[in-house]
């Protein structure tokens, strides 16, 4: 009975391509600008501050139109990445994958930043008089310390981008086998006669990813925490 | 031989200090709150005075003119905190040898033997540091200090968090580090029958200002009178 077709499987398997890849292309940038706000004060932090949560509080369908003017084929930057490196967005799944980072972002940076922030930076100093240059206190304290955070904010990120839709969609539009996701899988099938079951199906496996998406991510930060306190 | 000129302002408290030390164990003494672990911060790195300068022999970690700041990771200064400040998230063997993979000074496998065996912590390695008592916590945090082979081991009241009787084990482990390791040390303190036991130079430090630099004769009011320090005639 519960069978996926060939059609579903391909939305279900591009989702999760699209993702993992936002996550994991987000990760770094969310690193540095969490570290940024958390640690740095500067000219325009509010300013910067603000435009990386703007998503959070824009319409959806605004962003990807944002998107499309500036990643798209005409757009800016879409234009230069196009003709310097052969990077298109437009109409691809890598542009699903870009608004779905974007979308996921401030989530990710949010819970990143909160875990810099609650590091005591006495440990840190401390690393600093043992030796270590700023760059390698990053890498040996703060960010083994925020793991269970930027867990966090790796599987928020993850859990938005495989639910996100609006962005998408204005951005990429919604074809089969490129850009239409799980959540774009979904509505296509609520608005054709007879794709109820097909539909419903698909939501089973939104449902099952996205807890078994939280359940590995309690596990993974329970282990983190752990080692702090022995075993 | 260090020498220390500096001035810092920090809110409405100032410190301007001026003072050198001779001696292997040099005692920074004085009351809670009168600017011992700023002086210390300055030197090791942490805090960047307002003014001034901080010489280490002929090596100059800070000089406001000539526009010198040595960043604390080059300073080669091992500090011992007062609350140890062990990496919660590394074994004690890990945070042993973790100056000593920053900043990439060798370490012959027999003196790190040497210095885990004065420290008695050989049988803790494998443990985390949440496992440790307060006493050998801050003993392997003194190992740690002492295994990036230091050129000054700064001591911010590493036995204030400590009760009576893991103090009492902790000095003799502190009298013989300065004699085995003979790496100068800057002893900060406002206990004076602890500076008895160790210092032969004092520093007396009172609300951001040196009061009196000698021997242990300026802790002579102190121990007869210990209870309360705060009403010492000098100051």
């Amino acid at each position: 009975m519960f069978e996926l077709t060939t059609e579903e499987w391909i939305a279900v398997e591009l989702s999760l391509r699209i993702s993992v890849v936002a996550t994991f292309v987000a990760l770094p940038f969310g690193l540095a600008v969490a570290w940024l706000l958390a640690r740095k004060d500067f000219w325009g932090k509010a300013l910067l501050d603000g435009i990386v949560h703007l998503p959070l509080v824009l319409p959806p369908v605004v962003t990807g139109y944002l998107l499309l003017i500036t990643f798209g084929r005409k757009g800016a930057v879409g234009a230069f990445l196009a003709d310097t490196f052969g990077i298109v967005f437009s109409f691809r799944w890598t542009g699903a994958a870009l608004a779905c980072g974007v979308m996921g972002f401030p989530l990710m940076v949010r819970a990143i930043r909160l875990s810099f922030e609650a590091i005591d930076r006495r440990l840190e100093h401390a690393a600093s008089t043992l030796g270590a240059n700023p760059l390698w206190v990053f890498f040996t304290v703060t960010l083994p310390l925020a793991l269970p955070g930027v867990i966090a904010g790796m599987v928020l990120c993850f859990a938005k981008a495989l639910g996100e839709f609006g962005a998408t969609i204005t951005f990429v539009s919604n074809i089969p086998g490129e850009t239409q996701t799980l959540s774009a899988a979904i509505y296509t099938f609520t608005q054709i006669p007879g794709g109820d079951a097909a539909a419903l199906r698909l939501v089973v496996v939104a449902i099952v990813l996205a807890l078994a998406a939280l359940i590995a991510s309690e596990w993974f930060a329970r282990r983190a925490g752990l080692r702090y306190h022995g075993e | 031989m260090l020498s220390v000129d500096i001035e810092k302002r920090l809110g409405s408290f100032s410190v301007a200090v001026k003072f050198e030390t001779t001696a292997g164990a040099t005692a920074l003494f004085g009351p809670s709150g009168s600017g011992k672990t700023s002086i210390v911060s300055m030197i090791g790195g942490l805090l960047k005075p307002d003014r001034g300068r901080i010489a280490l022999g002929d090596d100059v970690l800070f000089d406001s003119q000539a526009r010198i700041n040595v960043p604390a990771h080059r300073r080669r200064i091992g500090t011992v905190f007062q609350e140890g400040r062990l990496f919660p998230h590394m074994t004690v063997a890990q945070n042993l040898d973790y100056g000593r993979w920053m900043s990439g000074v060798s370490i012959d496998p027999a003196d790190r033997e040497h210095i885990i065996d004065m420290l008695n912590i050989g049988a803790l390695l494998k443990r985390r540091p949440g496992h440790l008592s307060g006493g050998e916590r801050q003993r392997v945090a003194f190992g740690r200090a002492l295994l990036m082979k230091p050129r000054l081991l700064l001591l911010d009241e590493p036995v204030a968090s400590l009760d009576r009787a893991r103090k009492l084990e902790i000095l003799p482990y502190l009298a013989r580090l300065r004699d085995e390791a003979k790496v100068p040390m800057i002893y900060v303190s406002h206990q004076a029958g602890e500076i008895q036991r160790l210092c032969s130079q004092v520093v007396r430090i009172e609300d951001g200002q040196v009061a009196a630099i000698g021997g242990l004769e300026l802790l002579d009011w102190e121990l007869h009178h210990p209870a309360d320090h705060k009403q010492h005639p000098i100051s």
